[in-house]
């Protein structure tokens, strides 16, 4: 009984690390593509925060200035691909497949040219990185079956980037039906010209929800080699920034939704960590491979099976340009 | 200007000029609207009537000249500078965001806080008195994409003038609403003029015009051209400035001679991708040598039954014959092309979209869909010089500008490219022709033109089965009126008994055929 429970904890608690970028990205990619810009950079963003992350922690032995420099790398990539978007009205699934191309070369380049480690950042010192933190009541709470291993090891026990995460659910969901900002986000995505003749700035409300992608990104990056790694590694993102884009879609653009959707790609991931190596009855030892493959099945099998339904941001991936 | 002008205009433009490209959109125009009036403005497609609105609103620049606001000159940057200085404007396209609530559209740009709770508790007092001072009843938590156009228009007007307008400008209101909806949009207007605002409609419905202004602008060719007294001046003068010639408005058309049913549909069941049934058990025929109109509020299933009848959606059930042979069935569906090899040719309603490839050469466009015919085949390639020249005469017939088989199809005018798609259809000697709001977005000459070509046909012995939204073209032109409302055919009227008022009630679904 207390093994099954202790499975279960240990494997919420993985659930929650694993979705933690992918929460902090889905959300990015949110503000982009409510605003119209389609971001498939997400992915790049995130690589490149990471890599800036692990390198300034490294030499300065501080996850918060590492977490600073990886936010600035990956605001610099959605400027970039901001000014391509917005300003040039250029392919916005072009630029972005670029900023990723250009960041998985780029990125362990400098890792070479700097670290001399085969493209990846040294391992950083534990004070170098973000720690977990005990909430309080977790000792008093101990002792209570059930309650007492989940609160410590679900609830407690992470770190401070995971909390953000989960209060920027809420947050983002009042930003997005309660404030003007909102408002006028969610407009600019539907119908650019609607808000251009309501005399509000079309670029300049693009601009800055590519910025808030940017950050976004950036703190989904740092987390991956400051806090649930401990070093930047060759296309350590393998991926997060697609899973997140996905659990948007799949999270028809809504915050709650979204979150749903990234707590599940992140079970089935944590769930391949434990079922590797682990003889299933009837089949026997499923090799590792086909175990890795599952989150992607997944994505593709509720992509193709539950998008149907969800309809984007009507104007999101069409350069603003006015009619005549 | 005979209007007593006490004080300076409410607006003013002062030597504007406007390019696109090489394309000089406005030259040199020169505007006065007195405050207080009801200002119309004319012109053909083109003629730079809503380019030049939409620099007094800010939503373009000019490029040279000036906009003054009571009497004061006022840089209109942006939108924001022409609301600020009492400026509305209801574009011709809604600007509105389909999955918001008619009250966040309404905040939208003017939420008066950071957070919206406050707004939108200030928002509805100011709109209900809004509402009830101008009869402008719109639900204000209703999604808007829900709603009928004509409410969507009335929530146009009612943001305008939730963030103050004085000055209210209307593009071309009155394109997608019923005859009653625009009685009730001019009873808003004249509403909105007693209470002391300025109002500028752009229009080419020249009746309207003389209907509801006092003052009336023509524009041309990117000129203003003349602005007159509306009581000082006729339909036919207006309609002969626009088109800087004289034309005719009615169409001359001998007694119909109606021969053989050509085209019998019957029991006709139409249901799109949503599961949605777009036409409902429609059962109508069009005999030889007639014009069939076919009426209705755009979206009524108009588009469904032609793309139907076309080869281009399946039928859920009923039958379309032609000729007396079964032509469509639920178990036989045809595509376009065999419906066309039976002698029913096709005129989209969406001529760029569907009835042309806007980058292919006139040429190209002339024979698409027919390219296979041997008329323009040389074994498996295509005779292109063979159908180069057949198009040089083929435009020179259908009076096609410029006459240049190797122009892109995008570069001619919305009337030259219908009448190259009209050449193209009406050549290949149909029975029958169906034919989708011929002359959206055409010049009054050519619409001239196009309805001239349809009579003709008619008058030798072919079926026409018209679709328009035009109401005004639907009588001029049909022998008989079907009446589509909500998928159904609500009614049928021969043409000398239909009037206006009696099929605009039709349209909107109050009164059945007697």
């Amino acid at each position: 009984m207390d093994d099954i429970l202790l499975t279960i904890v240990s494997v919420a608690g993985a659930t929650i690390r694993v979705a933690t970028p992918l929460v902090f990205a889905a959300l990015a990619g949110l503000y982009a593509e409510r605003s119209g810009v389609v971001d498939i950079g997400l992915e790049g963003k995130m690589l490149a925060a990471a890599f800036a992350a692990a390198a300034a922690a490294h030499v300065t032995g501080s996850p918060w200035v590492g977490l600073l420099a990886g936010i600035a790398a990956s605001t610099l990539f959605a400027l970039v691909h901001a000014y391509a978007c917005i300003t040039k009205a250029g392919n916005q699934v072009v630029s972005g497949m670029a900023i990723n191309i250009l960041v998985a070369g780029l990125a362990p380049t400098l890792a070479i040219a700097w670290f001399g480690l085969g493209g990846n950042t040294p391992s950083l010192a534990s004070g170098a990185r973000f720690q977990a933190i005990r909430l309080p009541f977790v000792d008093l709470l101990a002792p209570v079956p059930i309650i007492g291993p989940i609160y410590a090891q679900v609830i407690s026990g992470h770190n401070i980037l995971v909390y953000i995460a989960a209060a920027l659910v809420p947050l983002t969901g009042w930003v997005l039906f309660r404030t003007r900002f909102g408002l006028r986000l969610r407009a600019v995505g539907e119908n650019p010209s609607a808000v251009d003749t309501a005399g509000v700035s079309v670029v300049a409300l693009r601009y800055r929800a590519m910025i808030i992608c940017g950050v976004l990104c950036g703190v989904a990056g740092a987390y991956l080699s400051t806090a649930h790694g401990a070093a930047f590694v060759k296309d350590m993102t393998a991926g997060k920034g697609f899973l997140a884009l996905a659990a948007l879609i799949f999270g028809r653009w809504l915050p709650w939704p979204a979150l749903f959707a990234c707590l599940l790609f992140a079970l089935t991931d944590a769930m391949q960590v434990r079922l590797q190596g682990t003889p299933i009855p009837g089949i026997g030892v499923i090799p590792v491979q086909f175990i890795q493959m599952l989150p992607y099945v997944l994505t593709v099998l509720l992509l193709a099976g539950f998008v149907g339904k969800a309809i984007a941001p009507k104007a999101s991936g069409i350069p603003y340009v006015k009619e005549r | 200007m005979s209007l007593p002008v006490a004080d300076a205009p409410a607006i003013e433009v002062r030597g504007v000029n406007k390019w696109f490209g090489t394309n000089h959109a406005n030259r040199d125009i020169d505007l006065a609207i007195a405050r207080g009036t009801i200002h119309g403005i004319v012109g053909e497609n083109g003629a730079g009537k809503s380019t030049t609105m939409n620099i007094v609103y800010g939503y373009l620049q000019p490029d040279t000249g000036e906009i003054r606001v009571g009497g004061r000159p006022l840089a209109v940057r942006s939108p924001r500078d022409a609301i600020a200085a009492g400026i509305g404007m209801v574009h011709q396209h809604f600007m509105l965001v389909d999955p918001f609530t008619v009250l966040e559209n309404v905040l939208l740009g003017a939420e008066g806080g950071m957070t919206l709770a406050a707004g939108a508790r200030r928002a509805r007092d100011e709109l209900a008195r809004l509402e009830k001072d101008y009869a402008l009843e719109v639900d204000l938590d209703a999604v808007v994409g829900d709603l009928p156009v004509g409410v969507q228009q009335r929530l146009e007007i009612l943001k305008a003038l939730f963030r103050g307008a004085e000055i209210l400008i209307l593009d071309e209101p009155t394109g997608v609403l019923t005859p009653q909806e625009v009685d009730h949009l001019f009873r808003i207007l004249r509403a909105l003029k007693a209470q002391g605002k300025t109002i500028v409609i752009i229009t080419h419905k020249l009746r309207e015009v003389m209907e509801l202004t006092d003052t009336v602008t023509v524009m041309r060719r990117g000129e203003v051209v003349a602005t007159k007294p509306t009581a000082e001046t006729s339909r036919e003068e207006l309609a002969s400035l626009m088109v800087g010639r004289s034309v005719v408005l009615r169409v001359e058309k001998p007694p119909a001679a109606a021969g053989r049913k050509v085209l019998e549909v019957e029991g006709l069941t139409v249901v799109d991708g949503q599961g949605v049934r777009r036409v409902k058990d429609a059962t109508f025929d069009v005999r030889a040598g007639e014009i069939v109109g076919v009426a209705g509020v755009s979206g009524n299933g108009q588009t469904e039954l032609m793309e139907a009848l076309a080869g281009m959606r399946p039928i859920a059930s009923g039958r379309v014959r032609v000729s007396g042979a079964d032509l469509i069935t639920p178990s036989r569906r045809p595509d376009a092309r065999a419906v066309r090899q039976a002698g029913v040719a096709h005129v989209p309603e969406d001529r760029q979209r569907v009835g042309m490839v806007t980058s292919f050469t006139a040429y190209e466009t002339l024979i698409l869909g027919y390219e296979d015919d041997p008329a323009y085949t040389r074994g498996p390639l295509i005779d292109w010089s063979g159908v180069r020249m057949r198009c040089a005469k083929e435009m020179e017939a259908y009076d096609v500008r410029p006459p240049v088989p190797t122009l892109k199809s995008s570069k001619f005018s919305g009337g030259n490219q219908q009448k190259i798609i009209l050449a193209r259809e009406i050549e290949r000697n149909p029975d029958v022709l169906l034919v989708g709001q011929p002359t959206r977005g055409v010049d009054i000459g050519a619409i001239e033109y196009i309805h001239r070509r349809l009579v003709q046909l008619r008058n030798d012995g072919k079926g026409i089965l018209l679709v328009s939204v035009e109401l005004d073209e639907i009588l001029a032109l049909s022998d008989r009126i079907i009446v589509m409302f909500d998928g159904m055919i609500v009614g049928e009227v021969p043409a000398d008994q239909a009037d206006e008022r009696r099929i605009g009630l039709m349209m909107a679904g109050i009164a059945e055929a007697a």
